[in-house]
């Protein structure tokens, strides 16, 4: 169980953390709250505090509350039979609600249907530093498994005292203890009733194998499921409170621009609207959304604009402006690349540019903040709600205990919800008009003031020997991040440097991470260096490989496509990648048909082998592993921010090309079950390899190496 | 003026600018959430409704403009505690993840096949292609819209 104690080191792309909140006000104070019912409740302490470590650094301290500190994740079993576990993960569509609550029916022998997870609530659950790194299954969810299993020998410890006996010979089994010998069994809710135990947990609990899940590994559909179909699920754009009104903030034209007059008294003089002006700040809330948005658009300032770099430049840019020293954990050496690249027989150089792009969550930005007593309660879609917490507890001067968050399962994220911008937004006007007010940013804040997976640059120097053998791999990513830095492939001489470079435009994580940037450059580039040792793709990458799980992915997934195909049409092409990152391997295999006549490129079909250790829910991991290709294609083919003098200037989804079911081409996701490897994350890694695999594929048709990311933005037009 | 429009069969009067786009009404004043802000620019689908039968998007019709036509949103098509057949569909397919364009995805698809009932997957792309999933649900939307059409000829007979 060593990955559920290792130490989670934070990658530097995710910029987010370490920048102060949006918006800086002058502010007061105060208090508390208190929770849990009758019933027995366990504890898990975090050993050698595990899951605390996933503490973002930066400019403020996390948990300063009643709460024990080190307890990452506690489970109750009700009097009535009920079972509650507490996780501070928020659900954002990867379905983890689903799949908790199947592991703690599996650990604790009750039925799925008696499990209820409440998660990400700061007053009701353990502190978590967020949902991100693919960490829920393989953190939260043995910690949650190790909670079960403790809480199901108090129950057979409680049996065997009701029963006067001891309890080794006793079976916990359906929700109830039973004594083989006698054939008495008591029902977990008669255990639970009358009792107020709670119980920390034994520094070890074994918990089941994989191999013996009965609930776990099984099929489940979302919990709830109902709830969605039915729109009756109330995300945090749906809540409603009594005298709400609807807040809207006034934004610069452009990024860094500063306020220089603005005259707002047009907007004052509406009937029930009101005006905030705090420092940069200013805003309005009124009883209606169509009357924020008039009073917003009365509002008349002069700002004082700022020079900056537009989207043109980036690239050259960012290679020039790389800070000299990067943190030597992004640095990775072994043997001598100048070594390796004079004995090679072929060398190969090349550079990679990735462009920035957007999460665009479909459920854009937004929080319903309500004071009383000068306590602030938040309802916020975001993927760190103790962040959220602490960062409002310090923008209005008031202890984090005077701070509830609250996360209504969220139209996704991506990575791209870790701030708390809407929910100060709208804590501030909320504070101001003594009265509950919603803020829901539109879909041109969310392509604006969101922040963006940050662009990159990538240099490739390699050197293969005569018989098709890795001898250099120099690999330097500039900005974009150092996530999935480091090859697979056997290469004994390497250097790989991640590269700091200040942030043009707000920056930060999104799924996967660099991960996706640096997976690009280098199976392009194994692509590439392929066609130089005139090797097949798969047999070049199965020679430099050695990893095992690596290599069934690739075996899996080139199966299932029938790789080596042969063309059987005019512009038809296949390519192949693959990757690991997180504790997870994947492998795609994609068919492209280019028109060289129109230039259009479509993914014709995509198939993706997928291993992440034990799967704990293959419904929901198909959805993600799926979702994630998809996903994956947009920011391939089409995705791109495009900016100049501080503005976005694609800031809609007319102008924004995500994929939409046109784009969506023949999909097969091979999920290997390996019952004896712990559950990794499945969120990030299954987007890596798409990007290189059709670009890969692009080339096998066209004979073009598209080398930066977007790949055909405007069609196949090399310049 | 209040404005007269009748949605799920129950009549309102609001009292809003004519302008005001139906998806705020529906909201704000009727308390109808299952109907989502996805952009405000007519270009995700997520504000899905049928008026007067047909799919559209709510954000861009005004208040005015949909006096007097009968409105259908995500909660008028459950009846009786029974799922409407997409609903159903979209239920058993497990065609969601964050389900935020759910209710958009489920307009749109009981618009295409009250006109269509046996439509092509051609047709069915072509049909939602106006509607955005982040996710990457797409092919279990597909799966799901086919089911519906099954399932709603299996109904009718």
């Amino acid at each position: 169980m060593s990955d559920i104690t290792e130490k989670f080191v934070l990658e530097p792309e995710r910029y987010e953390f370490r920048r102060a909140p949006m918006h800086q006000f002058d502010l007061a104070r105060r208090d508390f709250f208190k929770i849990l019912g009758a019933g027995i409740a366990v504890f898990a302490i975090a050993k050698e505090a595990g899951a605390a470590q996933e503490t973002a650094p930066g400019h403020r301290s996390f948990h300063s509350e009643e709460l024990p500190k080190d307890i990452d994740a506690w489970l109750h079993v009700g009097a009535n039979g009920s079972i509650t576990g507490f996780a501070g993960k928020a659900e954002i569509g990867q379905n983890i609600r689903t799949a908790l609550a199947q592991s703690i029916a599996d650990e604790l022998r009750v039925p799925f249907e008696s499990v209820r997870m409440v998660m990400a609530d700061t007053a009701l659950t353990p502190f978590d530093a967020g949902t991100f790194g693919s960490r829920t299954t393989p953190s939260m969810t043995p910690q949650l498994r190790r909670v079960a299993s403790a809480a199901r020998d108090l129950l057979i410890a409680a049996a065997a005292k009701e029963w006067n006996i001891a309890p080794a010979g006793l079976v916990a089994a359906d929700a109830k203890v039973s004594d083989p010998a006698s054939g008495r069994s008591l029902r977990y809710a008669e255990l639970a009733r009358g009792t107020t135990l709670a119980q920390s947990l034994p520094s070890e609990d074994p918990v089941t194998p994989a191999a013996q899940w009965t609930i776990a590994g099984k099929p489940i559909p979302k919990v709830d499921g109902r709830s969605f179909v039915t729109g009756r699920h109330q995300y945090t754009t749906d809540i409603s409170l009594p005298g709400m009104l609807y807040g809207k903030v006034f934004r610069p034209p452009s990024f860094g621009a500063t306020l220089i007059s603005c005259d707002d008294s047009a907007a004052r003089a509406m009937t029930g609207v009101i005006v905030v002006r705090d420092g940069e700040f200013v805003g309005v809330a009124g009883p209606s959304a169509r009357e924020a948005e008039r009073a917003l658009n009365a509002i008349h300032a002069q700002w004082k604009e700022v020079p900056q770099i537009s989207s043109k430049e980036i690239f050259s840019y960012l290679e020039q402006n790389a800070t000299a020293k990067s943190d030597d954990r992004h640095r990775g050496q072994k043997g001598s690349v100048e070594d390796g690249l004079a004995s090679a027989a072929h060398r190969l150089d090349a550079t990679y540019n990735v462009a920035y792009i957007a999460h665009a969550p479909l459920e854009p930005r937004a929080a319903v903040a309500q004071w009383a007593d000068g306590k602030l309660t938040v309802w916020t879609g975001t993927q760190r709600p103790f962040a959220n917490r602490d960062e409002l507890a310090a923008v209005f001067h008031i202890p984090e205990s005077s701070v509830r968050v609250m996360v209504p399962d969220t139209g996704s994220a991506y990575g791209g919800k870790h701030t708390s911008d809407a929910a100060i937004e709208a804590a501030r006007l909320a504070r101001a008009a003594g009265h509950p007010v919603k803020v829901v940013w539109t879909r041109e804040e969310e392509f604006t003031w969101a922040y963006f997976r940050p662009a990159g640059v990538i240099e490739v120097k390699s050197g293969i020997s005569s018989d098709s053998a890795l001898t250099a791999w120099e690999f330097h990513n500039y900005h974009s991040g150092s996530s999935g830095i480091e090859t697979p492939y056997v290469v004994a001489n390497q250097r790989t440097e991640y590269h700091a470079v200040p942030l043009i435009l707000r920056s930060g994580s999104y799924r996967g991470l660099a991960a996706t940037a640096n997976h690009f450059a280098r199976e392009t580039h194994m692509d590439a260096l392929a066609k130089v040792a005139k090797m097949d793709s798969f047999d070049f990458r199965m020679k430099n490989l050695s990893d095992a799980r690596m290599r069934a992915v690739l075996e899996a997934a080139a199966k299932s496509f029938g790789w080596p195909r042969k063309k059987t049409q005019e512009g038809q092409g296949f390519g192949i990648a693959c990757g690991n990152e997180k504790g997870s391997y994947v492998a795609t295999c994609a068919e492209i048909a280019a028109d060289k006549k129109s230039g259009e490129v479509r993914v014709v079909r995509l198939v993706e082998a997928f291993e992440c250790g034990a799967i704990v829910n293959p419904d929901g991991l198909r959805n993600q592993v799926v979702g994630a290709m998809i996903q994956g294609l947009g920011g391939a083919l089409f995705e791109a921010i495009g900016f100049e003098n501080g503005r976005i200037k694609n800031p809609h989804f007319a102008s924004y090309r995500v994929p939409r079911f046109r784009d969506v081409p023949e999909i097969e996701a091979i999920l290997l079950d390996r019952k004896d490897i712990p559950s990794a994350g499945a969120g990030e890694t299954p987007i890596m390899a798409v990007a290189p695999a059709v670009g890969n594929a692009i080339f096998d048709a066209t004979g073009v190496r598209l080398n930066n990311l977007p790949m055909v933005p405007n069609g196949l037009r090399t310049a | 003026m209040p404005i007269k429009i009748e949605v799920n069969g129950k009549r309102y009067a609001v009292n809003y600018p004519p302008d005001t786009p139906l998806l705020y009404v529906l909201r704000d004043e009727l308390q109808l959430s299952g109907t989502k802000y996805g952009c405000g620019e007519g270009q995700c689908g997520a504000c899905t409704v049928l008026l007067g039968g047909a799919p559209r998007r709510s954000c861009q019709i005004p208040v005015s403009a949909a006096a007097g036509k009968p409105i259908t949103t995500i909660e008028g098509l459950e009846k009786d505690g029974r799922l409407h057949p997409v609903q159903q569909a979209f239920l058993d397919a497990g065609a969601f993840q964050c389900a935020y364009c759910t209710s958009g995805m489920i307009m749109s698809s009981v618009g295409l096949l009250q006109t269509n009932a046996n439509p092509s997957q051609a047709e069915v792309v072509q049909f939602l292609q106006g509607n955005v999933c982040r996710c990457g649900t797409h092919p279990r939307i597909m799966e799901a819209v086919r089911q519906a059409a099954k399932m709603i000829e299996e109904r009718g007979r």
